[in-house]
């Protein structure tokens, strides 16, 4: 099972900063390994973030995303105590979720 | 394409989920199974953008691409993009040189603000082309990027 996402979620004014880390090796499908055979494609296609369960922010991607994605995006109107669920899929149907609680920002 | 009976099951799981919370929580026509497979694998950017029904977009200077100039390392290239469009729904990303144009498509809702951060592998230099929607209509605008050491070796 894939590793756990790393997701910071604070407030700044009436806006939710959001950056997520997703640990995912990205693979292109173009690059070979040490054996000279190619890594087959093996990357997230979409990634879906919901704030109290409304969905605020949905990605299609694909494997120009660079490894361990980051991504960042805001939502406005979000408070602190607010839950975050942020969900991606890969192209082997692997997936994961992981959940925050947003925070007051400094 | 190769798929075991195990991812099989998971995304059978993963359409039924869908099926059954699709209608109250995402958005007509935006569904996992919507991933964009042609446009994915378009080979050039006139394809790319056609398939992704953006290729009538009007030049716009209110969308920002934040970018480096030169990139050092093509694998991971930061791009923030800000869309200035009132009413920008969706951010779309082209890197006009990769071997598959299309990096991917942003939707926005429920006050998500149309700013995008995101990390991507450029091959060779090539300009960025994003493309903002709003209110049906597509706005585009690019900058380029030199990359010294391409993206695609891993």
């Amino acid at each position: 099972m894939a590793e756990p996402m790393k997701i910071r979620a604070t407030l700044q004014g009436d806006v939710a900063d959001v950056r997520v880390l997703m640990a995912h090796p990205m693979e292109t499908g173009q690059r070979k390994d040490a054996a000279g055979k190619l890594v087959p494609l093996h990357f997230i296609q979409t990634v879906t973030a919901q704030l109290n369960g409304k969905t605020v922010f949905t990605a299609d991607v694909s494997q120009a995303v660079s490894r361990n994605p980051v991504f960042a995006f805001k939502v406005k109107g979000a408070k602190v105590g607010d839950k975050l669920s942020i969900t991606w899929q890969d192209n082997t149907g692997d997936k994961r979720t992981d959940e925050v609680v947003i925070r007051a920002g400094s | 394409m190769h798929q075991t009976r195990r991812s099989v099951i998971k995304a059978g799981g993963a359409a039924a989920l869908l099926a059954a919370f699709g209608g109250a929580l995402l958005k007509p026509g935006h569904t996992l199974a919507a991933w964009n497979k042609g446009a994915f694998e378009a080979k050039n950017i006139a394809d790319a953008m056609k398939s992704v029904g953006v290729s009538n977009a009007e030049e716009s200077k209110a969308i920002e691409i934040r970018a480096p100039e030169i990139a050092e390392n093509g694998a991971v290239v930061p791009i923030d993009i800000t869309s200035n469009i009132p009413g920008t729904t969706s951010i779309s990303v082209f890197i006009e040189k990769n071997p598959f144009p299309y990096t991917g498509t942003f939707d926005f809702s429920q006050g998500a603000v149309p700013y995008v951060h995101l990390r991507v592998k450029i091959g060779e230099s090539s300009p960025v082309r994003v493309v903002a929607t709003a209110a049906g209509k597509h706005y585009t605008t690019a900058k380029e990027v030199k990359v010294t050491i391409g993206g695609c070796g891993g």
